[in-house]
């Protein structure tokens, strides 16, 4: 699905991501974990094309994201749900309409999808709080609803920047459980955490490997953790 | 861009203008800006057209007429007046020729001397008025004959003093049309300000649309469409406005002269109708370039 082959990536001062190399297979269950500023955000920014490898190759959907034009890139990000680490939504827009927010801009009707996202919303647990704005709601309802709307295209990869970081652990466990049921479901899932406690009470549950960014390199963590 | 794009950019989508929040500052700005501009432009078009007006019915009332002035001591001017007439007659081009009577000469000179200057008593040369006709006048040939047949006679073609006024009326409708430009270029680079503004203002709104998959075209359109409608409202009022105050004006009346001539006529009064249409279409080019170059810039 996301095929990254020898793909570094610098910023002006210097090298963050050097010869990184990693496939994510479809239904796959990944963890990327390092210490902060390690890389975690900008190698799943490059998973969704919001930044460019400076070498090497990356291919998303078998197609090389260096030669997708800004339409095409705007298409894979439909195939593509990522919660944000800091959510992103738009304020002013009440949360069902953030959350149907890909709908909308991929021009899809917005009364057959309705169901859909009452459904959506009551299975992240925020069917009640349909007409909230995004900053009446709390740390774990946000990341809640941005999982959401990272999967209401049904995308087929979602990405997570630290779903869990501003949540107290059972609402993590609540977000963790809503990963692994969409994994189930057979997305491919890329979780970017420094919670080794997550990973653990993950392992428990679903086959996950666990990927380790160290001085600039991508490794796969052993089962040591 | 084809016509079916433009027309799907400008279709109404509310639930994709709630995208961007409303501004209503920057919102009232653009309708002023492109109310006074619609405003100004309807004067600008109503000089334009009354001076072009003015300049082509010079240029023919004095071109199709010329005078014939004979000089002569009084015994001698029936004489001359008669062999004038007679060449007249002769000439081609010459549609009619008519001397004036003692009275229409008298009334000629009402407004310089007064109604009471004893014409008679003075030695006040006979005019004669002459028509033209197809094809035109020769005037250098009918000088010479004239020349030689009546050597009192002094013909006048009115192209002295109607030039300089042509020229004057034609030089007017141009700088009507060059304001028109330059009011149609302050409001294309007014609103690419307020839409720069207002793209920056949203950048994060933008990055978000971006993220979550929204195309260039989706979001562009949000903001050329709320554009487009504010200036087509602003320069629908702007334009009434004007219109209304050349209504007010002074009818046309040969007393008044050019000035009281400001304004539309007929089918003219269709003309400024069009402003607010051009108003909307330069905020439609220059929201829609603007959009284009900033999303360029984000990634």
């Amino acid at each position: 699905m996301i095929e990254l082959e020898n793909v570094s990536y610098s910023y002006g001062g210097g090298e963050l991501l050097s010869d990184v190399s990693l496939h994510l297979q479809p239904g796959s269950f990944h963890f990327l974990t390092g210490p902060s500023g390690s890389g975690k955000t900008t190698l799943l920014k490059l998973c969704y094309g919001a930044l460019l490898p400076t070498s090497g190759r990356l291919s998303v959907f078998d197609e090389d994201v260096a030669r997708l034009d800004r339409d095409q890139m705007a298409l894979l990000r439909r195939r593509i749900g990522v919660v944000h680490q800091d959510c992103q939504f738009l304020d002013h827009m009440t949360l069902a309409e953030n959350v149907a927010l890909p709908m909308m801009v991929s021009g899809r009707g917005a009364e057959a999808e309705q169901n859909n996202l009452t459904e959506l919303l009551g299975w992240v647990g925020l069917g009640a709080r349909l007409e909230s704005h995004p900053p009446e709601l709390s740390g774990g309802e946000r990341q809640r609803a941005a999982l959401a709307r990272a999967v209401i295209l049904s995308p087929d990869v979602v990405l997570a920047d630290e779903p869990t970081g501003n949540v107290d652990w059972e609402m993590s466990q609540r977000l963790l459980h809503l990963l692994i049921e969409l994994n189930r479901m057979g997305k491919t899932v890329l979780i970017a955490t420094h919670d080794l406690s997550l990973i653990r009470a993950a392992k428990s549950q679903v086959q996950a490997r666990v990927l380790r960014i160290s001085q600039r390199r991508l490794q796969l963590a052993g089962a040591d953790l | 861009m084809s016509k079916g794009d433009i027309r799907n950019l400008l279709r109404r989508d509310s639930r994709a203008d709630r995208v961007v929040p409303p501004t209503g500052f920057t919102a009232q700005l653009t309708l002023f800006v492109s109310g006074a501009m619609a405003f100004l432009a309807v004067f600008a078009l109503a000089l334009s057209l009354a001076s072009g007006r003015l300049a082509d019915r010079w240029a023919s009332e004095l071109a199709g007429a010329a005078t014939l002035r004979i000089n002569a001591p009084a015994e001698q001017r029936a004489a001359q007046t008669e062999a004038a007439l007679n060449v007249l007659s002769q000439t081609p081009g010459v549609a009619s020729a008519r001397a004036l009577s003692a009275e229409e000469q008298a009334a000629l000179l009402a407004p310089w001397f007064g109604p009471d200057l004893p014409l008679d008593t003075l030695p006040i040369p006979q005019l004669i008025e002459i028509t033209e006709g197809e094809p035109g006048l020769d005037a250098i040939g009918l000088r010479l004959r004239l020349g030689a047949e009546v050597p009192g006679a002094v013909l006048d073609d009115h192209s002295r003093w109607r030039e300089p006024l042509v020229d004057a009326a034609n030089s007017l409708r141009r700088l009507g049309w060059i304001s028109i430009l330059l009011i149609g270029g302050a409001t294309a680079a007014m609103i690419t300000l307020a839409a720069n503004a207002s793209l920056a203002a949203n950048a994060q709104i933008i990055e978000v649309l971006r993220l979550v998959g929204a195309r260039d075209r989706f979001i562009a359109g949000a903001f050329v469409r709320r554009f487009t409608f504010r200036a087509l409202f602003g320069a629908a009022v702007g334009t009434l406005l004007g219109m209304s105050g050349v209504l007010l004006l002074p009818e046309a009346s040969d007393a008044g002269g050019f000035l009281t001539g400001l304004g539309f006529q007929g089918a003219g009064w269709l003309l400024p109708m069009l402003i607010p249409l051009l108003g909307a279409t330069v905020a439609f080019l220059a929201t829609w370039s603007a959009a284009r170059r900033k999303l360029k810039e984000l990634s």
